[in-house]
């Protein structure tokens, strides 16, 4: 069982550097590699999910024991919370690849496009798997090395543009990411995430670990896209090809932003008033301005990459939620409720805007444009992505069965729970801006008359793309069943006790 | 671009094997002295980075020769993988395991089996080096 872990690293790796050694021959073949490989991933993650149960399993890498009790090598942890993260990253992963394989057939250099694909999700898995800091920071820029070439991909001005933007960005937070790192090690004198929580909390000076986590919290920050830091998202997430829109959107804000702050605030640091509102000041202006901003955009994946902005601020506000809770010594249901609220809200998320993403790369696939003025009357010449359009929207907005409204709502009950009512009302409010703003969306793309005579001319798209998107839509349904009681203490519940087990 | 004139050829067309040749001790006693992998791979590619600059572009007939570097990249790094996989694969179930012996410390045969990471290491960081290189050159003069 040990020996599965590793698998999650080589699998991607493998792939990604067999591709463009046998592209020549089997092309054909390499083309459905990475998803192959992600579906293996997902298989081995949710078999590990019901094995591991509420324990964590811990694989030294190299097989180095701990030397005095101090361990030395790269440990590598499975535990609830990042075999969910691994499912959730796989899964999008497998949809995006299939999704790929008919799009990415009318650019140059595809097997480039296979290798950096499979290179991205390797660095996620990497992120989420680590018990290591500065392993963490090795597979965040593997992943997002390959995310900056992938947004590039298409290589005209605005593609490139956006990548540099991007890339200047993405290289000002890693040297934050690196230097809280440095004085994190010249503190404590280790890198193991344990062991370094071990050092913290029982260290009596407060002022050098609250100074690590404002860089961290800017650093990673700006990897989430949270608002005052989220200049490069806009751009980078509506530029890039859809399949790796939605793989960004989806999973890579998550895995290498909000995954790493969750992990790394609750279990290395000692949770204070002050972090507590930074990251809940942060959360409620990532979700209202973020959602103001999005509905007034007329481009379709500019509109949804806003949105990602706002629904990621729902999951830091639950966090921060928590995170005052626990700091002012408050109840620990309440804490754990907010926190799984968030937690379930971030599963969701990579369902309904991966599935968003794909949706809005269907519509350019066949009309080639993204425009929403230009757009109209799709709902009869497209009724795969129509449809599952419309799950994904009422989705994001909050409306019941669809998995997004009981996330949103535990997140909301929290709020009130804890007595925090202004978050509350603003985060009703913002959940109301949404739905208009993909009423918009689906009046001006799919129910309208078609605005300009060419679109009569557009087909629903090739089965390879149909199927993703209907995968998408169904666990967009399905995941609302997460919150019935034996599957909850399976998914969710432990994922939670995970975070709070350090502090409780 | 012609390149240079032709002193610099032929003084190039000297010194490059033998800096090829220090690039390969790197990687080869990167278990022993400072360096290893990655630095003697970078010296390996700059023999061959040095032979370009001197002699033009024509030197390597470009657009081939750029396809064989990347995949010498590839196959260096998936080695080094296959590797580290075997370890996984063999007696004892651990990712990255040294599998043999550890000899002598000091000996130019010891420490089991980071010289042959090394080896790959220094394929790998040679080849994306000059891929790298030779990508800005032949964009430049197709330009």
């Amino acid at each position: 069982m040990d020996s599965l872990i590793p698998l999650f690293v080589i699998i991607p790796l493998g792939i990604a550097f067999l591709i463009p050694l046998t592209w020549r021959l089997i092309p054909g073949i390499c083309r459905f590699l990475p998803s192959t490989g992600m579906l293996a991933m997902v298989v081995i993650a949710f078999f590990m999910l019901f094995y591991v149960g509420g324990e964590a399993i811990t694989y030294k890498v190299g097989g180095w024991e701990p030397v005095d009790n101090i361990p030395i090598g790269i440990h590598l942890v499975a535990d609830g919370l990042s075999l969910m993260m691994l499912v959730i990253v796989n899964i999008v992963g497998m949809m995006a690849g299939l999704f790929s394989i008919p799009y990415i057939n009318k650019y140059t250099g595809e097997n480039y496009y296979y290798s950096l694909f499979s290179l991205m999700v390797a660095g996620m898995n990497g992120v989420v798997m680590t018990g290591d800091l500065f392993n963490l920071f090795v597979f965040l820029e593997v992943s997002v090395i390959a995310s900056y070439a992938l947004v590039a991909f298409g290589s005209s001005k605005d593609e490139l543009e956006a990548s540099f933007k991007y890339q200047v960005l993405g290289g000002i937070a890693s040297l934050l990411i690196l230097f809280s790192l440095g004085m994190t090690y010249w503190y404590t004198g280790t890198l193991n995430i344990a062991d370094v929580a071990k050092v913290i909390r029982t260290g009596s000076e407060g002022s050098t670990a609250l100074f690590i986590q404002l860089f961290m919290v800017v650093g990673f920050g700006l990897k989430a896209a949270m608002i005052p830091f989220h200049a490069w998202l806009p751009d980078a997430h509506s530029s890039a090809p859809s399949p790796i829109s939605a793989m960004l959107s989806g999973v890579l804000i998550k895995a290498i932003g909000v995954y790493a702050i969750l992990r790394l605030f609750f279990t290395m640091f000692n949770i204070t008033i002050e972090i507590s509102y930074v990251i809940t000041t942060i959360g409620v202006l990532s979700m209202v301005i973020g959602v103001l901003l999005a509905i007034g955009q007329w481009d379709m994946k500019r509109l949804l990459a806003y949105h990602s902005i706002s629904q990621m601020g729902y999951v830091m506000t639950a966090a921060g939620i928590a995170m005052i809770i626990i700091a002012k010594g408050g109840d620990r249901q309440v804490a754990a409720l907010a926190l799984a609220g968030g937690l379930f809200h971030m599963f969701n998320h990579a369902a309904f805007k991966g599935l968003l993403f794909l949706n809005a790369g269907a519509v350019e696939y066949s009309t080639g444009t993204r425009n929403l003025k230009e757009l109209g009357g799709m709902a009869d010449l497209m009724p795969v992505t129509s449809f599952t359009s419309m799950g994904a929207s009422l989705s994001i907005s909050g409306i019941p069965p669809f998995n997004g409204f009981f996330s949103k709502l535990i997140i909301i009950i929290a709020a009130v729970q804890g007595r925090f009512y202004f978050i509350a009302l603003l985060a009703v409010i913002v959940s109301i801006i949404t739905l208009a703003s993909f009423m918009k969306v689906q009046r001006y793309v799919f129910l309208d008359k078609a605005r300009t005579p060419k679109l009569a001319d557009a087909k629903e798209v090739p089965f390879l793309m149909c199927l993703p998107m209907i995968i998408m839509a169904i666990l967009c349904l399905a995941m609302s069943l997460m919150l019935i009681p034996g599957i909850r203490d399976t998914f969710l519940l432990n994922a939670v006790n995970i975070l709070l087990s350090v502090i409780y | 671009m012609k390149g240079m004139t032709i002193i610099v050829k032929n003084v190039t067309a000297l010194l490059s094997g033998l800096i090829f040749l220090y690039g390969c001790y790197i990687v080869l006693h990167g278990h022993l002295t400072p360096g290893g992998g990655f630095a003697g791979g970078i010296i390996i590619a700059g023999s061959f980075i040095l032979l370009v600059i001197a002699n033009g572009i024509q030197y390597f007939r470009l657009n081939k020769e750029k396809e064989e570097s990347s995949l010498f990249e590839g196959a260096g790094i998936f080695c080094f993988l296959l590797l580290a996989t075997g370890g996984l694969f063999l007696a004892v179930p651990v990712f990255f395991k040294n599998l043999l012996p550890g000899g002598t410390p000091g000996e130019l045969l010891s420490a089991g089996i980071i010289p042959v990471y090394n080896i790959f290491i220094g394929i790998e960081v040679a080849a994306a080096l000059l891929s790298i290189f030779l990508a800005f050159v032949i964009f430049k003069t197709e330009d």
